[in-house]
């Protein structure tokens, strides 16, 4: 095959609806961008510099996945691994560990992530969805103590577990949606992915867009000081409009896809809400510096780590 | 090739971010010292350098453990070290004698004046060879570094790291001043690298 008709044959292969939404993105991206060069020249400042930080962030983001989407299942799954990896990176940075954890450590990168991917690949549900409750809660701790170090020995078996939870079992159930048999969706499940993502990120952005905009109460001062109740109820209320708009790329009746967008915005936000609480616990603001203005691989995905495990579980109940 | 190899892989497991904090990256020649936990220190500090400083600047590894094998691949053809003898009296002449030469040369040096991958968190009093160095080259500069994290990475004793953000802090020069004793000046060395921790 030569590299064109390669190329033709993944353009071919990808359901068109994709294209449709890509180039909605692309559009927002275009406006978002208009608007950022606009505001730099009229009130430059440090919220104006983040902001165009940000949406550069945003171009780079949108086409590694869209890239992926386009290779097809491996390379997402390969990219949700990195994203994974990375995350748990810093996860881990953030985390005082000892030398007794190094093992177990070491297990959750190049065991754990690995293989949770890989089951995911190869389509094993059953020991996808336990793999890390159940044996890794066991295995872990276990092997911690043939270290034999006792010291704060629950807090660090306890955080080692929280991390990789969140930043892999969590965060697997995005890609975990390519295993989904729906009756009549049969070949288009990258679209739902697509789905998820975009409702998540958009309620993030929305919700900043409208806390800056009309954010007068503060939802939750001390764990996120940015969070505001303006915030929540504009963006999370338009997120889920956007969501119930987007129902031709789902398996979904318009209605149903406003309730599970609504779904997908409250479970992310309270996973924004539960992982600053854990950051602020660790002392830090930011999970990194990767991704120029958002912060860490963390900052951008914690809405997902609460999102997908529901969503995916929501819909293999009613719709699978 | 095989360096380029070498620091993909260390920007993907520790990722070795610099933050110039007293100096700035500009080719001049220099002696990098700084702490030493774990066989990530050379690589990180190494991989945190901008390229075109990466390219003139050898890392001083011990000549009894990089000189064998793999290691002896990785010092030699990755990363152009500098091998020196621990065993003082061992050998015949100075055995900062490369040391020297390299500066001569126009290259800039990593230096672990701790002499060995130190297990505790604070720093180990450092050996003489920085001093003698700064004695005899008054126009390098003798940057102070601090490399974070390493040691949870790559303790001494285990074989594979965990991945973990290393930070790579570079502090401001020690410069030697006049007529001031070997015991001061590593005493003021060590503390340059201690306020970057």
């Amino acid at each position: 095959m030569t590299p064109q008709e390669w190329f033709d044959h993944l353009v071919a292969t990808t359901p068109e609806p994709f294209w449709w939404v890509m180039g909605g993105v692309i559009a927002l991206l275009v406006v978002a961008s208009s608007i950022g060069a606009v505001l730099a020249r009229s009130r430059p400042g440090a919220t104006v510099d983040n902001l165009v930080a940000r949406i550069n962030a945003w171009w780079v983001m949108v086409a590694v996945l869209c890239a992926c989407f386009l290779l097809g299942r491996i390379a997402t799954l390969v990219l949700f691994a990195l994203a994974s990896f990375l995350a748990l990176r810093e996860f881990i940075t953030l985390t005082p560990t000892r030398r007794g954890d190094h093992l177990p450590l070491c297990l959750c990168f190049y065991v754990a992530i690995p293989l949770q991917y890989w089951l995911i690949g190869s389509g094993w549900y059953g020991l996808f969805v336990i793999l890390i409750p159940v044996y890794g809660f066991l295995l872990l701790p276990a092997v911690s103590a043939l270290a034999g170090d006792t010291e704060h020995f629950l807090e660090r078996t306890t955080k080692i577990q929280w991390g990789l939870m969140l930043t892999v079992y969590c965060i697997s159930y995005a890609p975990a949606l390519l295993l989904l048999d729906i009756p009549g969706y049969e070949g288009q499940n990258l679209l739902l992915l697509l789905y998820l993502l975009l409702v998540v990120q958009i309620s993030d952005v929305l919700q900043y867009v409208f806390g800056k905009l009309f954010g007068r109460h503060k939802l939750a001062p001390s764990v996120s000081p940015s969070k505001t109740v303006e915030g929540l109820v504009g963006g999370g209320l338009s997120a889920a409009a956007i969501g119930a708009a987007l129902w031709w790329i789902t398996p979904f009746t318009p209605w149903q896809s406003g309730l599970l967008a609504l779904l997908i915005v409250l479970c992310g936000f309270l996973g924004g809400l539960a992982l600053s609480a854990v950051k602020r616990s660790l002392g830090a603001k930011d999970w990194g510096q990767m991704i120029e203005g958002h912060g860490g691989m963390l900052d951008r995905l914690d809405s997902v780590t609460f999102a997908a495990p529901v969503f995916f579980h929501v819909v293999r109940y009613g719709f699978a | 090739m095989l360096a380029r190899l070498l620091v993909g892989i260390v920007r993907l497991l520790v990722g070795a971010y610099p933050q110039w904090i007293g100096s700035q990256p500009i080719a001049t020649r220099r002696v990098y010292f700084a702490n030493h936990a774990s066989h990530l220190d050379t690589m990180a500090l190494w991989a945190a350098l901008p390229p075109v400083l990466r390219r003139n600047t050898r890392p001083v590894a011990a000549k009894d453990y990089w000189s064998r094998g793999v290691r002896a691949l990785i010092a030699k053809r990755g990363l152009n070290a500098v091998l020196i003898d621990r065993q003082r009296g061992t050998s015949e002449g100075d055995p900062l004698e490369p040391l020297h030469a390299a500066l001569e040369a126009g290259d800039s040096l990593i230096l672990f004046p701790e002499g060995t991958r130190n297990a505790e968190a604070t720093l180990l009093p450092f050996k003489s060879g920085l001093y003698h160095l700064a004695e005899r080259h008054p126009d390098v500069e003798f940057v102070a570094v601090y490399l974070d994290n390493a040691r949870r990475s790559l303790p001494k004793g285990s074989l594979l790291p965990v991945p973990l953000i290393c930070t790579v802090r570079f502090g401001a020069p020690v410069v030697l001043a006049a007529g001031e004793t070997k015991a001061a000046f590593l005493e003021r060395a060590r503390n340059a690298v201690m306020e970057l921790a």
